[in-house]
């Protein structure tokens, strides 16, 4: 069973969105497009009011993904957690498309009795550990995220830490949004390793509005480019495998 | 999102009954025991016995933990992990909730008991524990979320037991579930991949946070800082040496690090008898020398031969020609 590459777009937030298109009907365009939105809102001292609230969980909902809102210190064992979360939801959504075409009807993983769950959870485990994984991570800049932003980048630093102990490859890109000129700026172009963040991110300034429609709405036209690049790469590599055999 | 809707979907109160849709067992729940990111567990009575239940909305986790605690069973006369007893679903108000009862393991947890009976408790509790990991790690696991939180002292007498397997991962992949203090990732000691090496500087840790109890919190990182509040306290000193050891991952086997902290506790148990322990290291270098000297004289012996042996064997030649 290949579930090819996972793809993920992590949201770091800190409230609501005000301008552009509407990031939850972004966020459902992701999920069509096969792109799992994921969503973290950073508290201060007191909590995020209830609309933010609402955007944040509403993001997360139509991009099928999984939110969370934290308190800036507990950040970096958050983001490891929702992605990994994710990671496991997405998989488990392939073995029961999977498992569907073997048993027929609308049977899921759930259905079975528990004796016969263990073999379908390593499964599950098998491949959250070997798959390709994709994750683009928008970090919103806006003025109120300026003293967070230390604690995202050390977030940022632990996700890859995390990941790149699995086995299988890991990409990671990330944007930024209010960018300098446009509403998202790219900040690092995808790299298995995070490390070169903690030279650009304290050189980041940050802005008023909060374009995050906008933001989704690029980062998923960002996957795309790739795509086709790396596609006719690994075209290239099926076909070398086919002689090889 | 995801930890709001599990604790309302899985808050019980006391009194309720679970009836498996399975295997039709009766459970009445008597109290909560904990919660975590993965679930709530409760305690139960099931027939005339105290059973722990661990449920979660999240069926996937129940059956990966459900596979590691099958895979302890196997593991004979060990005590890794609490047994376990059922697995199975409830249905209530159209949710489906997984969950599985295990053993009741009761007792206080490490720190708690610590706090109550001693620190000289700590040597035996680690060393109990070390030897525990050592087993789990021959098997091809490694703990993962090692802390105090996660290990009760059962008893009389007195049994460190592992309880909660929700971070346990097999050997070469990547931890599944930790707990930043007492990971080597987070402190900028290594990676978070799974390997024995792992659990020991959990185990240092946990043995530095019986002098922290409140645990304290990463401003450089890195070996220096954990050098620093070890050497801040004093009970600390004596396992300086293992300490470090087992921060920087130079134990290869939970085996090795209890040899070595069951040799630094036995050196340090009176100073008579350290005494007579460097006595007797003395003679040993003595002897090593004179190997060494031996050794010399053994060359020139050799040399000796051979010029004897080609001298003859040259005359043997002469004598032919």
């Amino acid at each position: 069973m290949n579930p090819g590459t996972l793809k993920q777009i992590l949201l770091i937030t800190d409230g609501c969105s005000n301008q552009g298109e509407d990031p939850v009907a972004m966020a459902a365009l992701a999920r069509e497009s096969g792109i799992t939105v994921n969503v973290i809102g950073v508290m201060e001292q007191d909590t995020i009011d209830e609309q933010g609230m609402k955007e944040i969980e509403g993001i997360a909902m139509s991009g099928g993904g999984v939110s969370q809102v934290v308190y800036a210190q507990s950040l970096s064992q958050t983001v490891q957690m929702v992605t990994r979360k994710a990671m496991t939801q997405t998989l488990q959504g392939v073995v029961n498309r999977e498992l569907q075409q073997i048993l027929g009807g609308s049977k899921t993983v759930e259905d079975l009795p528990p004796e016969q769950r263990g073999e379908v959870m390593e499964v599950v485990d098998e491949l959250g550990e070997t798959v390709k994984l994709e994750v683009l991570v928008l970090v919103d800049t806006s003025a109120s995220m300026k003293h967070k932003l230390p604690t995202v980048k050390e977030a940022l630093l632990d996700l890859s830490l995390s990941l790149n102990a699995r086995s299988g490859n890991n990409q990671f890109g990330v944007f930024v949004f209010p960018g300098k000129k446009n509403d998202v700026e790219k900040l690092l172009d995808w790299t298995p390793h995070l490390e070169s963040l903690t030279s650009i991110f304290p050189k980041l300034t940050t802005g008023g509005i909060t374009p995050t429609g906008p933001a989704i709405r690029e980062a998923l036209t960002y996957f795309k480019k790739k795509r086709s690049l790396r596609g006719l790469l690994s075209r290239d590599d099926e076909q070398y495998f086919e002689e090889s055999m | 999102m995801m930890n709001s809707t599990l604790k309302n979907l899985c808050r019980f109160v006391p009194g309720t009954i679970i009836i498996g849709k399975w295997h039709q067992n009766r459970y009445t729940i008597l109290k909560e025991l904990g919660s975590g990111a993965n679930g709530i567990v409760y305690l139960a009575q099931f027939h005339n016995q105290k059973v722990a239940i661990k449920m979660s909305d999240n069926g996937m986790s129940i059956t990966s933990e459900v596979n590691v605690l099958k895979s302890f069973a196997k593991v004979q006369g060990s005590s890794l992990g609490p047994s376990l007893i059922d697995v199975d679903d409830w249905v209530v108000k159209n949710h489906n909730i997984s969950f599985y009862v295990m053993e009741y393991i009761a007792g206080p947890d490490f720190l708690s008991f610590i706090s109550q009976k001693g620190k000289g408790w700590t040597e035996v509790l680690i060393l109990q524990l070390l030897s525990d990991l050592h087993t789990l790690h021959e098997k091809g696991w490694v703990f993962g979320d090692l802390k105090p939180e996660n290990l009760i002292v059962m008893g009389p007498p007195p049994r460190i037991r592992c309880i909660d397997v929700g971070g346990t991962t097999i050997q070469g992949r990547a931890i599944k579930e930790f707990t930043e203090f007492y990971d080597r990732g987070y402190w900028g000691l290594g990676s978070r991949k799974a390997e024995p090496t792992y659990d020991l500087f959990a185990v240092a840790m946990i043995i530095i946070n019986t002098e922290y109890p409140k645990r304290f919190n990463k401003t450089s990182g890195g070996m220096n800082q954990l050098r620093e509040q070890i050497r801040q306290k004093t009970a600390l000193h004596k396992y300086e040496r293992i300490l470090t050891n087992a921060l920087q991952g130079r134990y290869q086997s939970a085996q090795e690090m209890r040899m070595d902290l069951l040799n630094c506790m036995n050196s340090q148990t009176s100073p008579a008898q350290s005494s007579v322990t460097k006595r007797q290291t003395r003679p040993t270098v003595t002897q090593t020398r004179q190997a060494y000297r031996k050794k010399k004289g053994g060359w020139v012996e050799t040399f000796l031969i051979i010029m004897v042996v080609s001298f003859l064997y040259f005359f043997y030649i002469y004598s032919q020609v």
